[in-house]
């Protein structure tokens, strides 16, 4: 009689269940995945203020998608109610960058990357609210950003006194259209985007923003990280609204300021409006992005502990079948399942599923704990939709369940638990260790999360990098080259070959 | 002594593994080297990279290949049921794990040398194409220099060292597979937290007392005085964990039925 699938899980599972020294190692596995992201967890601090009066870092504001962004820039606007438009036309955009490097001693005329200069239709001024806006950019033309992490690309270029360039937006209902022009007769359109539930009064105007300059320093072993004050100032006129109500006056605000001001806007320019006749000249700094890592933390950094659980998976996984290798018991293993792929499907089945729901138990546990301790500690999270959290646990322990399933298709493989455990963990820990530990420099860490079964620790990644922010992208800061799905992939891809590879070996070979 | 001496040394000289692994430990060392060298750009002066350590860099995975080797002396004994035989015809014990111990340490540390001058040599040929030159402040890599000395002689030694370590926690274990995890674990999981973990002085207590990140300070060159634990006192803690480990191996050794 052939056994039931059913009746193969059943006696994997009492194999894994009545060795008392892996049901302790898969606790311990589970705990120390728990004990490790809770104990970083509790000695990450952070505080805000002078010296003598420390208080907790404000919260970044958040924008309509539920993200952390900053909001800073200035804005000379006036009210609209209903629909509109505003057309424009861009003369200059220039800037300051305050001590760039190589030498970071004087204060050069130039534009970082992404300075923004355009016109704006926001819902207030308050920081974090809907908007969309068409804009001209240093170094990457015409834009179309709205709502802080939607990014549409026009016409390259620049906008100068000799070749302005016209932008227009027009709002029609819930329904924004951008476009641009050189001349102001012939339009190209840039994008048309819905704002929901954007109200019947919005604020109508003219913003400049100025991003500071990242400067990375990195060398092996760690990083760091300097941002520049920088300020735009972009020259605007021919300045038209049209809209069902008549044209308000103009007043100037530092959406998002924090008071304080940098010796540059004290002695020479201080952001604002300066207006002459019809030509407006608007100085800003700041961004309007969504909010990388700088002072906030990643769900994910209370779930550093994972690797730690990774190995003692791993060791277990490989144990699970080269002990049976050792003692002789894969012979009646297999006499019992003459089919031999469908008892290394039971025993996949068995040492993934049970990998699965403990890794599942210590994530479920320890992220809601360690971001409470992270708050509690002053550091606030960069907030995230329920279904990245979910997919961020979840994903976690199916991390830590296909090593598993790899780690015993590679003792079947060897068959020996030294041979198995070294390689499982040599592909899976060794690459985190290098590219996240900045052993490696950052372009060959960047390649070693591509290429080996260490991509699947993309699926832990919670804020993802955009390309219309300069930030450190990086392992080392949590920045994984591969998006989430896809390095858990790369891993499965791993897994099923191995686990191909073990089928074979077990059916051609003698056990 | 000396058929212990001779027994250990046939083993190891016979087993398949041993060759592989450490023809491994020297290619691993020069490719991971020379591959970090070639990425490594120095665009200008004081761009802080210490040209030593980054040809040297192959050590922190060729490690991983030494406590290979390293654990499966012993424990592929206790897997095939060998040591049984080998307690009764060496009944003294410590005298089994002293010249397991001596044996290993030979080809290991030819392994070691090999594979260490051979890195800073490839490295050394790679670094002034990528700006390490003397405009930015870096000579010519030579053994010649006392520091680039220390860091080569004392990477070889750290090899030498980890080995130990995890032969002395092999024999403690026992179990192959558990006995790597755990080697692996200490080698490579507690630089993770020093590095995960923010608080300054956890983080500089774990880098004072961890095997490998102790242990590796003798490669650094630059900025020594920076360090959490001097070159030579962080080769001390790894010493005193090898130490730790042989003794703990030793007792359980002794004390144990195999």
């Amino acid at each position: 009689m052939r056994p039931r699938f059913v009746h193969l899980l059943r006696a994997e599972w009492t194999k894994l269940r009545t060795v008392r020294g892996w049901t302790i190692a898969m606790l311990a596995a589970g705990l120390v995945t728990v004990a490790l992201g809770l104990l970083i967890a509790s000695g990450d601090r952070a505080s805000c203020g002078d010296g003598a009066s420390e208080e907790a870092c404000p919260a970044a504001p958040v924008g309509p998608g539920g993200e952390a962004v900053q909001d800073r820039f200035y804005f000379v606007h006036q009210p609209l109610t209903g629909d509109g438009t505003i057309t424009v036309r861009l003369t200059s955009l220039t800037g300051i960058i305050t001590y760039p490097p190589p030498g970071h001693d004087e204060i050069v005329d130039d534009v970082v990357p992404w300075a923004k200069a355009g016109i704006m239709i926001k819902d207030g001024a308050e920081p974090g609210s809907a908007y969309a806006a068409v804009m001209m950019t240093g170094d990457h033309g015409a834009r179309m950003q709205h709502d802080f992490t939607h990014d549409t690309a026009g016409l390259p270029g620049g906008a100068s006194n000799t070749s302005p360039r016209w932008l227009r937006l027009t709002r029609s209902g819930d329904t924004l259209t951008g476009e641009e022009s050189a001349d102001g007769v012939r339009w190209t359109g840039i994008g048309t985007i819905r704002l929901k539930g954007l109200p019947d009064e919005v604020q109508v105007g003219l913003f400049v923003a100025s991003p500071c300059d990242l400067t990375v320093n990195s060398s092996l072993g760690g990083s760091s990280e300097e941002c520049r004050f920088t300020q735009a100032t972009a020259v605007f006129d021919r300045v038209d609204v049209q809209g069902s109500t008549p044209l308000g006056t103009w007043s100037g605000i530092e959406v998002a300021d924090d008071d304080g001001q940098t010796d540059w806007e004290k002695d020479h320019r201080p952001n604002g409006l300066v207006r002459s006749g019809d030509t407006f000249t608007v100085s800003g700094a700041g961004d309007i992005a969504p909010l990388g890592d700088s002072g906030a933390a990643p769900i994910e950094r209370t779930l550093t502990g994972t690797f730690a659980g990774l190995i003692i998976v791993i060791v277990v996984a490989a144990m699970f079948v080269t002990t049976e290798y050792r003692r002789g018991l894969i012979r009646y293993t297999l006499l019992a399942s003459p089919r031999r792929g469908r008892a290394l499907a039971a025993k996949a089945a068995v040492i993934g599923v049970v990998t699965f729901v403990v890794g599942l138990a210590a994530t479920a546990v320890t992220l809601p704990l360690g971001t409470r301790i992270l708050r509690a500690n002053g550091i606030n999270i960069l907030p995230v939709s329920q279904l990245t959290e979910l997919r961020v646990v979840v994903g976690t322990a199916a991390l830590l369940a296909v090593a598993a399933v790899s780690a015993l298709a590679l003792g079947i493989l060897f068959r020996r638990s030294i041979a198995a455990v070294t390689v499982g963990v040599a592909v899976v820990v060794l690459p985190y260790f290098l590219a996240v530990g900045a052993v490696l420099p950052e372009s060959a860490a960047a390649w070693l999360m591509r290429v080996t079964p260490a991509a699947g620790f993309a699926i832990q990644q919670s804020i993802p990098a955009y390309p219309q922010v300069i930030g450190h992208y990086a392992p080392s800061t949590g920045y994984y080259p591969l998006a989430p799905w896809l390095g858990f992939a790369v891993l499965c891809g791993y897994a099923a070959v191995v686990l191909g590879l073990a089928a074979l070996r077990l059916r051609r070979s003698d056990a | 002594m000396r058929c212990e001496l001779h027994a250990e040394w046939t083993k190891l000289r016979t087993s398949p593994a041993t060759g592989w692994l450490l023809l491994a430990v020297v290619a691993v060392t020069v490719v991971l080297s020379t591959a970090t060298a070639a990425l490594v750009t120095c665009p200008s002066s004081g761009c802080g990279h210490d040209a030593t350590r980054i040809s040297l860099t192959g050590v922190q995975v060729s490690q991983a290949l030494v406590a290979v080797l390293a654990a499966l002396t012993i424990s592929s004994e206790h897997t095939t049921g060998m040591i049984r035989t080998s307690i009764t015809a060496m009944p003294r014990r410590v005298r089994i794990l002293a010249a397991k111990a001596i044996v290993l340490t030979g080809p290991t540390l030819a392994a070691g040398a090999i594979g260490v001058v051979g890195a800073v040599v490839a490295a050394g040929r790679l670094l002034p194409g990528n700006g390490f030159t003397s405009a930015h402040g870096y000579g010519p890599l030579s053994l010649a220099d006392g520091s680039t000395l220390r860091a080569v002689a004392g990477s070889v030694l750290y090899l030498v060292l980890i080995a130990l370590l995890s032969l002395g926690i092999a024999t403690a274990v026992r179990d192959a597979a558990t006995a790597i995890g755990v080697v692996l674990s200490l080698l490579y999981l507690v630089p993770i937290i020093a590095l995960l973990i923010s608080d300054p002085q956890w983080q500089r207590l774990l880098r004072q007392i961890s095997p490998t990140n102790a242990g590796l300070t003798i490669q650094v060159t630059t900025d020594v005085s920076s360090l959490p634990i001097s070159p030579w006192a962080g080769m001390g803690v790894l010493a005193g964990w090898t130490a730790a480990a042989l003794l703990g191996g030793n007792l359980m050794l002794r004390r144990r039925d195999a």
